[in-house]
């Protein structure tokens, strides 16, 4: 079976992220640009002396189709990496995937998420 | 092959070179210029290039302008800012410049033991026979509407003096007709705009500036009055920035804050510019204009005038300074967030070159430097009881241009340190001399400037926008204005059309389709 992660996380953060996932072996990701909050709820901002507040902040979404197996240890890497300790972090989300297929080939499921050197033929290794 | 080339070019053109020098010192021999020629003609390039330097302030007032607003509005904004200067120039050279100075080469009589005098720039050459006549006057000393110089015919073609000055006093006029579309700006239709453009450069400006430096009434208020030198207004905080500034509050009164602006309970919602770095960019342009503008305005560089340029430029420098710091330091210390505000800062800048403008060449650097403080500090407060009394103006050109233009005015009557080539400013023999000098009438002068503008300039202003309201072409559409002036206004996005391909309204006849 196949699990997708949405991880939020801190604009500043996605370097650190990305190549935490990179060093475990996580090869496809996509990356989206988004604005919202949670816990945070914003930050107070002044224009010329009136102040408001930016309550959707800019924020990264990274999205990751994996195998069930390898969830655990991504999701540590990501938390490692994003994590400062203060509100603003973000969060992640796991959802169960019902199927995939890789256009250029038609392959199905675990076969079409799965790369050269990626983590799960490097284990084989 | 590359080198005979070269010396080909080269023997021939020093040879060139060398028989014109030859041929001017041959000249200069037998009959060239005099040095008085020779004054005239630096005092009209002095006159013309601080003009073009002036000039390059409209860059300035788009960039700050559409910095401060939103993106949705940029088109629209950075037109207005173009095109004032195109309807601006054919409404001065229509009939501003002739009502504003067509009575400047008028001989006023003596009085008691105040000589005959005459306003006109005597620097810039021999002016006789033009701008010696006023449509409308009160008396010998109270000039209130010029009549000579329509259309630059009458043989001024001939006269270079008089197309500098035109030159001069037009970038001048378009500077104050600029200020009010900031005030304005996100909400002012455009047919609203072409017309406050006509009538900042053809009526409302001319009729009030000549009073000041067309040989007017206020200008004649030291002859008559007793009152100090007259109105004294070197570069105009009063005569461009204050009437600018007047226009401008009188429009944000007439055409209402933007909606959204303030809430039913009376607070106010921040309407956050897009691009502090356009508005820092503009503030930097302005003030490189500035440079033009205060000491300029000597009109000459031979003779009093060199001193009354290089005071003027270095106390350009220290007030621009100075407000910006202050107005800094004011939010740092005291602001909503206790922090160095960028919006407050650039409009700070601008306040200390506002307040400087006029007494740039009558005070001291120490005098600069206090009046430019106090202007970063008016400006904050200004922002601040606008905001209170619900008048929204998008860039605070009311704080800087109106209410500087005022402090401007007011500290020359307080800072003139009596300087030797201020003597016989506005044809009063003695020098300007403020109340910190012993000067206790120059600011009475003053006053009656600040209260003519305010009464004169914001009252008429008023009216005619009242006029704009009730023919329903002042303020633009509410949606219009919600989704933006760029679309409805201009027909053009000011920001990527790339938009417009993703919604499907400009999509080609034939979608473009990615080769395999």
């Amino acid at each position: 079976m196949t699990k997708k992660i949405e991880a939020i996380i801190r604009e500043d953060a996605l370097d650190d992220v990305k190549h935490a996932l990179h060093e475990i072996g996580i090869v496809g990701m996509n990356v989206l640009e988004i604005r919202g909050h949670g816990r945070q709820g914003g930050v107070d901002m002044s224009w010329r002396g009136t102040t408001y507040k930016l309550d959707l902040l800019p924020k990264i979404q990274l999205n990751i189709v994996l195998s069930d197996h390898n969830v655990e240890k991504t999701v540590e890497a990501i938390t490692k990496a994003a994590r400062t300790g203060k509100e603003g972090d973000g969060i992640i989300f796991i959802y169960p995937v019902e199927d995939v297929v890789r256009i250029r080939t038609g392959e199905r499921g675990h076969e079409a998420i799965t790369y050269p050197d990626d983590i799960d033929t490097r284990k084989k290794k | 092959m590359r080198k005979g080339f070269l010396r080909k070019l080269i023997i021939p053109s020093i040879a060139m070179v060398l028989m014109f020098v030859v041929n001017g010192i041959a000249q200069a021999q037998s009959n060239g210029p005099t040095t008085s020629d020779l004054a005239t003609a630096t005092n009209i390039m002095w006159t013309f290039i601080t003009g073009f330097l002036v000039f390059f302030m409209q860059a300035g007032f788009a960039l700050v302008e559409t910095g401060f607003t939103r993106s949705k509005n940029v088109a629209h904004t950075m037109m207005m800012n173009m095109m004032v200067f195109c309807i601006g120039a054919l409404g001065y050279w229509l009939v501003g410049f002739a009502f504003q100075f067509g009575g400047v080469n008028t001989t006023f009589p003596a009085i008691g033991k105040i000589a005959a005098n005459s306003f006109a720039p005597g620097s810039l050459g021999d002016l006789t026979g033009h701008l010696n006549h006023w449509l409308i006057k009160f008396g010998d000393q109270g000039g209130i509407l010029g009549g000579d110089g329509f259309l630059l015919t009458n043989g001024v073609r001939n006269v270079s003096g008089i197309l500098a000055f035109f030159l001069f006093q037009m970038v001048f006029m378009d500077t104050a007709a600029t200020i009010p579309t900031g005030a304005m700006a996100e909400r002012l239709k455009f047919t609203g705009f072409v017309l406050m453009g006509f009538w900042v450069s053809m009526v409302i400006y001319p009729l009030v500036g000549g009073w000041v430096w067309g040989g007017g009434w206020l200008a004649n208020l030291g002859r008559t009055a007793g009152f100090g030198n007259g109105a004294v207004d070197f570069a105009g905080s009063g005569v461009v920035h204050m009437i600018g500034g007047a226009v401008a509050f009188a429009g944000t009164l007439v055409i209402g804050p933007r909606i959204g602006r303030f809430n039913p309970d009376g607070s106010a919602n921040a309407m956050p510019g897009h691009n502090i770095p356009m508005g820092v960019l503009g503030t930097i342009i302005l003030f490189f204009g500035w440079f033009g503008f205060n000491p300029g305005s000597s009109l000459q560089f031979v003779g009093s005038g060199q001193n009354l340029a290089s005071n003027a430029a270095v106390n350009t420098l220290l007030a621009g300074g100075a407000g910006g710091f202050a107005a800094m330091m004011y939010m740092w210390w005291f602001g909503p967030t206790k922090k160095p505000d960028p919006g407050l800062s650039v409009n700070g800048i601008l306040a200390g070159l506002v307040a400087i403008t006029s007494p740039c060449a009558f005070v001291n650097a120490t005098g600069a430097v206090f009046i430019g403080l106090i202007a970063g500090v008016i400006v904050c407060l200004a922002s601040f009881l606008l905001e209170r009394i619900h008048v929204d103006d998008p860039v605070g050109a009311v704080p800087v241009h109106f209410f500087n233009g005022i402090w401007g005015l007011i500290s020359v009557g307080i800072f003139s340190d009596a300087g030797a080539s201020s003597a016989g400013w506005n044809g009063v023999d003695g020098p300007v001399t403020g109340i910190l000098f012993g000067g206790w009438t120059q600011i009475i002068a003053q006053l009656c400037e600040v209260a003519a503008i305010a009464v004169v300039v914001g009252g008429l202003s008023y009216l005619f926008f009242l006029l704009l309201k009730g023919l329903g072409l002042l303020r633009s559409e509410p949606a219009h204005e919600l989704t933006g002036l760029d679309m409805p206004e201009m027909g053009a996005l000011g920001y990527s059309t790339v938009d417009m391909h993703m919604h499907g309204s400009a999509i080609p006849r034939q979608s473009p389709r990615i080769p395999r």
